[in-house]
């Protein structure tokens, strides 16, 4: 028997449920903590982008529209297949942040459960977010959370998986849409992530991952008008710039934090819009 | 009402440069002058469809193209659930596409049914935008002649400035193109001043050869528009079919000196289709297609994302889609 030709592999996008190449033809090199060549990843381009935010913005009512326990156990799925093909998810995770195996494998467990977390925060966010306010007169009135709508995520540069399931899950398990920009220089398992998403029942359009240089897209998202928050976690230095460009279009901007036990619990609440509801007391 | 038929023999019709549009008087002349027409190379024809859909477009180009195709748009609303609301605000649309740029062209036309014709005309007195209205039994055909024309007469009385009308796909299908002509002719005579779009329906067509020959049976029978497609059935308007209907444009331009405009329907909801139909337009039958006169866009959702790409392409970020109206 013959020897087995390698079946390289071109990593692509996530926009709208597929996974196409970048509108503009492009890929870059992907290198490993040492230099070396892992693959070719697709560079997205502001088409891309807009494909995307449409995307999104015509998933997003489904979404929402889904019972939270519903979406719930969307995320958890998610988890799931995480769970399933840890292996594969490691590796990605060990050359991009060049960490040891049994670290790799110690960080994708801990994205896992940050997973599993997010998707129990679904039916539990309206709870925590959301109340009874006291009224004088016969009638109830409550604050509601709803979801901001679209929101765009620039992924944290160098937490390839653990910082990308924070950025991403958070947006969405509250029904927001994701636009998510994957580290530039470490987008492989976050790619792969992407990937598993489409086998766990997400929806096309609600997760979209691009990958590509932050330079080049991420204005494009924070002027977007049809985008209605953007978590600039991994903006680097460019966070003031972007955060001003978001303001002609009056989007919720979220500036990166300093971690700690409360980021998540921020996170949750940053895409979250208070809908105030009036209602008759019942005869 | 009595309909004539034409006889199936006769002479011989001249077909060629310069010869005027023939007068087909009998089901035979008609036959040969479709027959003479050569086939489609549905291949060679996809294949450049695609290729003109990879031109390049630069800037300025850009910006006139979105302007003209503004132009161009029938804005249409064919739905069992029309209101005269919902026909208001869709003048008031054509007329002013995005009320807070006056420079934006009105479009061409609006496209209704005809009993909404009426209020359509008085909502639109004063402004350049023409009412079409869809009638013969739209979008089926399939009526009597007789309840087909008074569909016509009644879009007319009320004021219509143009009608489209479907012809009969099965009588075509079926071989009977005396009666699908002679439907043609009764139509375009009681038309008058108005403009007659015939609507060939070629999802139902079958073959590119019949898109072809349905065309010439139209601009023969004195059509001012052929136009791809209802919108009601499954495939609509394709580059494919545009360039072949196109071609007939243009041969028939060449041989009669009759210009017949050509009006793409159905499906097209971006400005990327529009302006790939633009270049399919220049490079097929010429620039003196380039007008309202002779090339419409039938659509709805259509002008609101050519509004869209205006607009981003002067703020240079892209908008929301909610920044227009809906219609």
């Amino acid at each position: 028997m013959s020897e087995r030709l390698d079946v390289r592999k071109t990593y692509k996008l996530l926009i709208d449920g597929a996974f196409p190449r970048s509108e503009s033809g492009r890929t870059y090199e992907v290198v490993d903590a040492h230099g070396a060549f892992v693959a070719n990843v697709a560079r997205a381009s502001r088409k891309d982008v807009r494909d995307a935010v449409r995307a999104a913005r015509a998933a997003q009512p489904r979404w929402w529209g889904a019972s939270a326990y519903n979406r719930g156990q969307v995320l958890y799925r998610w988890a799931e297949m995480a769970d399933a093909r840890s292996h594969e998810l490691a590796e990605q995770v060990a050359a991009a942040e060049g960490l040891s195996a049994a670290d790799a494998r110690a960080s994708v467990g801990r994205a896992v459960d940050r997973l599993v977390w997010y998707a129990g925060w679904t039916d539990k966010v309206t709870q925590v977010f959301g109340g009874a306010n006291p009224v004088a007169g016969p009638f109830f009135n409550f604050s509601l959370p709803v979801p901001s709508g679209v929101v765009a995520v620039l992924a944290p540069r160098d937490s390839s998986l653990e910082g990308f399931v924070d950025v991403v899950a958070a947006p969405l398990c509250v029904g927001n849409a994701v636009i998510a920009l994957a580290s530039a220089t470490r987008p492989l398992p976050a790619v792969l992530l992407g990937e598993m998403s489409a086998t766990a029942d997400v929806p096309g359009g609600v997760v979209n991952v691009l990958t590509g240089s932050l330079e080049e897209l991420a204005p494009v998202l924070a002027s977007h008008e049809d985008v209605d928050g953007i978590d600039l976690e991994g903006a680097l230095g460019a966070t003031g710039d972007l955060a001003a460009v978001a303001a002609a279009s009056i989007k919720r901007v979220l500036r990166p934090g300093h971690g700690g036990a409360e980021a998540p619990l921020r996170r949750l609440r940053a895409f979250v819009e208070t809908s105030t509801v009036w209602h008759t007391v019942g005869q | 009402m009595s309909t004539t038929t034409l006889p199936t023999t006769g002479a011989q019709v001249r077909l060629g440069p310069g010869a005027g549009v023939p007068t087909v008087e009998t089901e035979g002349q008609l036959r040969s002058i479709l027959a003479s027409l050569s086939g489609v190379d549905a291949v060679g024809a996809e294949a450049r469809a695609a290729r003109l859909a990879t031109r390049s477009i630069k800037r300025a180009t850009k910006w006139a193209a979105l302007d003209l195709a503004i132009s161009m748009v029938d804005l249409t609303t064919l739905e069992g659930a029309d209101t005269l609301g919902r026909v208001s605000s869709l003048c008031a649309k054509a007329r002013r596409p995005d009320p807070r740029d006056p420079s934006i062209p009105s479009v061409a036309a609006v496209c209704l049914y005809p009993d909404l014709v009426a209020h359509a005309r008085e909502r639109l007195e004063g402004s350049t935008v023409k009412v079409a209205a869809v009638a013969t039994a739209f979008p089926s055909g399939r009526a009597s002649l007789a309840v087909k024309l008074a569909d016509v007469r009644d879009a007319l009385d009320a004021g219509a400035d143009e009608i489209d009308m479907v012809i009969d796909r099965g009588a075509f299908l079926s071989g009977r193109l005396g009666q699908v002509f002679d439907e043609v002719v009764a139509v375009k005579s009681i038309c008058g001043d108005a403009h007659l779009k015939v609507i060939l329906e070629t999802g139902e067509l079958v073959t590119l050869d019949n898109v072809r020959r349905a065309s010439w049976l139209a601009m023969l029978g004195g059509a001012d528009f052929i136009k791809t497609s209802t919108g009601k059935v499954g495939v609509s308007a394709t580059p494919t079919v545009a360039l072949v209907m196109l071609e007939a444009a243009r041969d028939f331009a060449e041989s009669t000196g009759r210009l017949v405009g050509v009006k793409v329907a159905g499906g097209i909801r971006r400005s990327k289709d529009a302006l790939r139909y633009l270049v399919i337009v220049n490079e097929t039958a010429g620039s003196a297609w380039l007008t309202p006169d002779l090339f419409r866009f039938g659509a709805s959702s259509l002008l609101n994302d050519l509004l869209a790409q205006r607009l981003m392409q002067r703020r240079g970020v892209y908008v929301r889609p909610d920044e227009f109206s809906g219609d």
